[in-house]
């Protein structure tokens, strides 16, 4: 049984970037910015690749919302080993106010138009941190979820999962098509060997708008400020703990 | 490595038909018409380029990179910050490329840019191959020149010169699994190449080499050896032959490791050939023709040299900015005193014209246009940036720059040997003067 696997990949400031929040205080600055792919969805589409190396996949499909420089992040796939790709173009300016709902109807869209049988994504964006792309999306296509995999394994008609959760790991059996998003120790993404990016030049990349999907890409959300983090402040030695109790009153913690 | 030179008049240096500049007085105009195209000598001066529209042509910022060419480089970048960073300041203690390092260079294709597809390389071009060479300089100039000689002088003689036979034995083994080791210099010849006293005598159908060759990078690892050797030392630099001898061919040894001030990462040794017997099918090219072959070679891989003296300028300025912005002296920030200030903005504007003649003359040889004077200009220039910036980094780190508990000591170690080898910046500057002098010289 070989699956047709679908990959969400997000093109985000690149995770050693210093951030810097833009004068209007409604984003951050990402003119000129260096952009990669999420580091989630990197994982995300080794996991593909692998699946596919291990005969369980027989093709990997990778997809991109976002404005022409998305069409990077979607050869950066191609040559990671993906066998084609999805762009679905948003122009830069409503980018920012794409949310995660409307990813997930996409996605959902997507799967369901391409026959796929399993949904890999990053577990987050390192830009937004929403964690609700790929939650959303399984609901949509009423399809189960196994999230912040570390480990998986396919068993006849079902995947067996390896979860990170807050008191340990989770292992959990989903049966296929279902969703699955990438957690850190999934695995550890291959490098695009120079061959490999000259070979992803002859795949395809199909366009298409979220339109043609039937979505409807209008905000729900507004937003009011995008401010810095308050700056780290010295801290105090205190004599004794009687010292630390009054600081804590005084400072309004206890 | 190979410190060789000197230019050679033969019909196979091509002479520039037009060059950019604005157009020149009278005289020289009119002795551009009594010029013939067929001649050999053409008085090329001033004579401003036709820019062809129907042809497409777009002047285009030289840093401008095409997407294909940004994610070669990317993709390098992160390997290198990745992969081989952590290992630098080990690798260059115990004289060794990491063996995790050399097989990545390997596994990711950066030793095989140029070499087709179907011989398992990467299918890109000269310009590539060059991004490749200063971004891994970026990080250490030893891994980077591993790379370098491979691209541009190994791959690219057996791509020129090699029969396809040769071609399918080579090629797909430089691309995946081993380095070659180019061997011109010696002992007693290093400029002076062509005196080289390496013979190759005919026996029957064979050549047999006796000699010893200095300064070959790689030597230890290589799985074939290119050699220079003089098949018909009656007839001086003309019976210069190139042989291709493979690794544990009988009486080929290697000898001990340089102990050299920089690029120690890098293994330098002598090669010795002991009646080492070659049949004729290992000639590469044709006989008698080693010394243009090697000129050739030469006179592009310095384009190479140049990439990797920019990427580690570039890497020794990008490891001293960001300590001066936050190192504190007198209340303020050491990059608030203005002198701080115009010495990196004299280093950055130096790396910057460095990193332009490289660009240009990678260009210019994509582009089928001459480019020897040019690739000249840039080895010469960008070797001595090299050597400027890092001394005067290590200055701006003060105290801690001394140390090799950052980098920059280093990198001013690195520098040394580009104005050396490859054609030492007098070689250099002779080889631009003669093409200068024909620019100038016509037939009056």
């Amino acid at each position: 049984m070989s699956l047709r696997v679908l990959v969400g990949c997000k093109r985000v400031i690149d995770y050693a970037v210093k951030i810097r929040v833009r004068p209007d205080k409604m984003g951050v600055v990402t003119d000129g910015v260096k952009h990669s792919m999420n580091p989630f969805d990197e994982i995300a589409i080794e996991e593909a690749v692998r699946l596919k190396e291990k005969k369980i996949a027989k093709e990997v499909i990778a997809v991109s919302c976002g404005p022409t420089q998305a069409q990077e992040t979607i050869r950066t796939a191609l040559a990671m080993g993906a066998d084609r790709g999805i762009h679905v173009e948003i122009p830069a300016k409503e980018m920012e106010k794409l949310e995660p709902l409307h990813v997930s109807k996409i996605l959902a869209k997507l799967a369901e138009k391409e026959g796929a049988e399993l949904l890999i994504v990053g577990k987050q964006a390192i830009d937004d941190d929403s964690n609700a792309t790929a939650q959303m999306t399984a609901a949509l296509l009423e399809w189960p979820q196994a999230t912040f995999a570390s480990k998986i394994e396919k068993t006849d008609g079902t995947l067996l999962v390896v979860r990170e959760v807050d008191g340990g790991l989770e292992t959990i059996k989903v049966k296929l098509p279902a969703v699955v998003s990438a957690d850190l120790r999934l695995n550890e993404p291959r490098y695009a060997t120079l061959p490999n990016i000259m070979k992803a030049k002859k795949k395809k990349i199909v366009k298409m708008k979220p339109a043609d999907l039937g979505v409807d890409t209008t905000a729900h959300f507004e937003v009011v400020e995008v401010c810095d983090p308050p700056s780290r402040e010295a801290g105090i030695k205190v004599e004794d703990v009687d010292a630390l109790v009054s600081k804590l009153k005084e400072a309004g913690r206890i | 490595m190979a410190a060789a030179g000197g230019v050679v008049r033969t019909g196979l240096v091509r002479f520039p038909i037009f060059s950019l500049g604005a157009c020149a007085s009278r005289r020289y105009l009119n002795s551009r018409l009594l010029c013939t195209r067929a001649g050999t000598r053409l008085c090329n001066h001033q004579v401003a380029p036709q820019i062809d529209r129907a042809m497409g042509f777009r002047p285009a910022p030289l840093t401008l990179l095409s997407e294909d060419e940004m994610m070669m480089k990317e993709t390098v970048s992160k390997f290198a910050s990745e992969k081989i960073a952590p290992l630098v300041s080990k690798m260059d203690a115990e004289s060794n490329i990491d063996e995790s390092v050399r097989k990545g260079m390997f596994d990711n294709g950066f030793m095989a840019v140029e070499i087709e597809e179907k011989y398992g390389g990467c299918g890109s071009t000269f310009f590539v191959a060059n991004l490749v060479v200063e971004e891994l300089a970026k990080v250490d100039a030893s891994v980077s020149v591993m790379c370098d000689i491979q691209n541009t002088l190994v791959n690219t003689l057996f791509r020129k010169l090699g029969t396809e036979e040769q071609k399918n034995m080579y090629l797909p083994k430089l691309a995946t699994e081993y380095t070659g080791s180019f061997c011109l210099s010696e002992a007693e010849s290093g400029s002076d190449a062509f005196s080289m006293k390496t013979t190759a005598i005919k026996d029957g159908s064979n050549f047999v080499i006796n000699g010893s060759k200095m300064w070959i990078s790689s030597a230890p690892h290589s799985g074939v050896f290119l050699v220079m050797a003089n098949a018909n030392p009656a007839v001086g630099y003309k019976g210069i032959t190139c042989f291709l001898v493979d690794a544990g061919t009988p009486g080929l040894s290697i000898g001990k490791k340089e102990d050299k001030l920089g690029l120690r990462a890098s293994n330098t040794c002598t090669v010795h050939f002991e009646s080492v017997v070659v049949p004729e099918e290992n000639i590469l090219g044709q006989f008698g023709q080693g010394y243009k072959y090697a000129i050739e070679m030469l006179n592009e891989g310095r384009i190479g040299i140049g990439a990797q003296m920019v990427g580690l300028a570039q890497g020794c300025l990008d490891a001293t900015v960001p300590y001066i912005l936050q190192r504190k002296q007198f209340g303020k920030r050491l990059f608030d005193f203005q002198a701080m200030q115009h010495a990196v903005a004299y280093l950055a504007t130096e790396i910057e014209a460095a990193r332009l003649l490289v660009y240009n003359s990678a260009r210019l040889k994509e582009a089928g246009q001459p480019f020897i004077k040019q690739a000249a200009m840039a080895k010469l220039y960008s070797s001595e940036v090299a050597t400027r910036v890092t001394s005067k980094c290590i200055e701006l780190m003060g105290g801690v720059g001394f140390t090799k508990d950052y980098p920059v000591e280093k990198f001013y170690r690195d520098c040394k040997i580009g104005t050396i080898y490859e054609g030492t910046s007098h070689i250099q500057l002779n080889t631009i003067a003669k093409l200068i002098e024909k620019d100038y010289n016509c037939t009056m």
